[in-house]
């Protein structure tokens, strides 16, 4: 995936029904100023929209913001077809309100992030830098 | 020697001293960017050119900046009208009685996003959302569950709901009907806005022109056959809690009403039949006397709108009344008992604005929906402000403050400049076909979003005075049992139903919406023949077509 002279690429989505889209947003204007090539989905993305938009645009992570509840039901499905298409190295995060207890859960089915209420966006930026660079290393 | 006006008492009295003792910012702004000086003094409302007889006035009299009720809270207070509704209709009842036990005056229903969005709980799409954010409604067995030994004719209920408006409003009509209370004796609100789910909140289904039509199809409906029943609520707050100013929430919200108001006259209504029944709803956010002159600017523009621009007659036309509900944004996750202090405040303000109804936040809510003892606290806060702080016993208590009056001035000032750009790209419609709005909401909140992460506004518990803490206990999960039942109980129904009358109904509405007939009534046959939410809005949707988001950011 990423090599050195590509920037990276992030699709921001919001899967569900959910169309609380500010927190998306902000993010998505926070990577794009850090030098980050970033693609919106809008709001009502279906897992299959996701997984496909994320395949055409050769992303190296992919960011959701879920503040629904739904996030239980809709993540495993996600993460389920992007490990059928064979695009397990994506990077995964996610935030918008979840709860403490549902973080460890949502690890462990390949999430490698969730980003809780009050999360800088300058601390998202650095980690999606930092873990792109870590696993173009691996 | 005292000093003989403001500029000399900025020059002589406050510089010296401020060169001595230097001030804590550079600038002082209120959350709308407008400068705020160190004092107000009578000079600045006479350079503004206030007149009292022709800006304020008294309670009860044009233009009604200082309120709408002669004698605003010292008849009857606020309605105190918490927002609830999750898991099932059968658990959102309980909840709504606990509510009502507990002195509540009237109801607010959160649906789900489906029911909101107009697919039923079997929907693929619903997968996940079935119960979450509110009550699932799929038909009319639901509704009647919802309010089952809830007298409809005693108690007024608030519906957040748009896209599906005129649905619910049916399913609201034939539970009446099924407890006996004529459509003639009930009273509540639907949401019904929907230009403000294109800018802000998403809850739309199909486009914004055919969605129009529905709008006005209950005003219309409403006018001749439920004469106590709010036929909008045309609503600044998800608008601002997407990221708009004070400013933005004014002018956004008074465009999206007159774009409402005018397709009323357009299909032939007067605006005095439908005038009265408009209303409104804005948040109380953090910034208290901002948000008080917001209220009160509110009001005033709303009153000349009304007379000048569409001419209307009645005073009831002109009057704004209001819901607020404090700012679900402003909770933090971070030390969750500051929210109740942030919520007293902001609540505060908007009984010093003259609110007809209020919501109060809770302290668990940037986690998840309410606990049964948050939203007990919610009303409690609203109890004590109405029969302990003594804030309700007379009619507007600042107004004639000099800072008060000069922000209320300004508010509405900026406020029209910005309804003058959006009639000039030929009204609210066309601005958002173009994303105007949805462009500048998007540049205030990611401007918000920069000062809280340099630190230049304060945000208690998040960027400055922080600890380490556990996580909060006690948090509402939704039961996911809920959605199951719901699915099993849609199956019931469709299999117990006259096939061949939903189908009838079905076809009658589809006639209609072809037409340039009042849908209302064919909805009503509808939902009394047990047709669901999402085959109606299957209809509209092949009729309509089907609203498509945007990209941008």
């Amino acid at each position: 995936m990423q090599d050195n002279d590509r920037p990276i690429r992030v699709l921001v989505a919001k899967p569900g029904l959910d169309g609380h889209d500010r927190g998306a947003k902000v993010i998505a204007r926070a990577l794009r100023d850090a030098g980050m090539e970033v693609i919106y989905t809008g709001i009502r993305q279906s897992p299959q929209m996701i997984t496909q938009a994320a395949a055409q645009e050769d992303v190296d992570v992919i960011g959701m913001s879920i503040l629904s509840g739904a996030h239980l039901e809709i993540l495993p499905e996600i993460m389920g077809l992007l490990r059928d298409q064979g695009m397990d190295d994506v990077i995964v995060v996610v935030g918008g309100i979840i709860p403490e207890v549902d973080r460890q859960p949502l690890k462990d089915m390949g999430i490698s992030e969730v980003f809780g209420p009050g999360t800088t966006t300058g601390s998202i930026v650095e980690y999606i830098q930092e873990t792109v660079k870590n696993r173009a290393r691996d | 020697m005292p000093s003989k006006d403001k500029k000399q008492w900025l020059r002589d009295t406050l510089e010296p001293s401020v060169k001595k003792f230097p001030e804590r910012r550079e600038k002082f702004q209120t959350d709308s960017g407008l400068n705020i000086d160190p004092l107000y003094s009578p000079e600045d409302l006479q350079a503004q050119g206030l007149d009292y007889d022709k800006d304020l006035g008294y309670p009860g009299e044009y233009p009604y900046t200082r309120g709408v009720q002669p004698n605003t809270y010292r008849g009857r207070v606020w309605t105190m009208r918490q927002y609830s509704g999750y898991g099932s209709a059968a658990e959102t009842n309980e909840r709504f009685r606990y509510l009502l036990e507990q002195g509540q005056t009237g109801l607010s229903i959160a649906f789900d996003l489906p029911t909101q969005i107009g697919y039923d709980s079997d929907h693929l799409l619903a997968k996940g959302e079935v119960g979450k954010v509110g009550v699932p409604i799929c038909s009319l067995v639901d509704m009647e569950t919802l309010f089952e030994g809830i007298p409809m004719d005693k108690v007024s209920t608030s519906m957040t709901i748009n896209a599906t408006a005129s649905l619910l409003l049916c399913f609201y009509i034939a539970a009446a009907r099924k407890q006996g209370v004529s459509q003639d004796q009930i009273s509540g609100t639907v949401q019904n806005d929907i230009l403000k789910e294109y800018i802000a909140r998403g809850t739309y289904a199909y486009p914004p022109r055919p969605s129009m039509r529905l709008v006005v199809d209950v005003f219309k409906y409403c006018a001749e056959n439920v004469p106590r029943w709010n036929t909008i609520s045309i609503s600044g707050y998800h608008m601002r809690e997407a990221g708009a100013t004070a400013v933005q929430e004014l002018a956004f919200t008074f465009a999206n009403a007159i774009a409402y108001v005018q397709q009323a006259l357009d299909a032939g209504l007067d605006i005095d039949d439908f005038g009265p029944r408009l209303s409104f709803f804005f948040v109380a956010q953090n910034n208290l006397f901002e948000e008080v002159a917001k209220f009160r600017a509110a009001r005033r523009m709303w009153a000349r709108i009304m007379k000048e621009r569409f001419g209307a007659k009645d005073p009831r036309s002109m009057m704004l009344r209001f819901h607020t509900q404090t700012a679900g944004v402003s909770l933090t996750a971070q030390q969750p008992d500051n929210n109740l202090i942030r919520c007293t405040i902001q609540a505060l303000s908007a009984i010093l604005g003259g609110s007809q109804s209020l919501h109060v936040n809770s302290r668990d809510e940037a986690l998840a929906l309410p606990s049964e003892d948050s939203v007990q606290l919610s009303l409690r806060t609203q109890q004590i402000l109405a029969f302990e702080s003594g804030v309700s016993d007379v009619v507007d208590p600042l107004g004639g403050s000099y800072y008060i009056e000069s922000l209320t001035n300004e508010l509405e000032a900026k406020a029209l400049d910005y309804i003058k750009r959006i009639d000039d790209l030929g009204g609210s419609v066309e601005a958002i076909e173009q994303g105007f709005q949805v462009r500048e909401i998007g540049d205030a909140a990611y401007k918000h979003g920069q000062e809280v992460e340099s630190g230049d506004r304060t945000i208690v518990g998040v960027n400055r005075f922080t600890t380490e803490e556990p996580p909060i206990e006690g948090l509402l999960r939704v039961d996911e049992e809920a959605a199951l039942i719901q699915i099993e109980r849609l199956a019931k129904l469709r299999k117990d139903r006259d096939d061949g009358k939903v189908k009838a109904a079905l076809k009658e509405l589809e006639r209609v919406a072809r037409t340039e007939e009042n849908t209302v009534p064919a909805i009503l046959e509808c939902v009394e023949n047990y047709c669901t939410l999402g085959e109606i809005c299957q209809i509209f949707r092949g009729v309509f077509g089907e609203h498509q988001g945007a990209f941008t950011f």
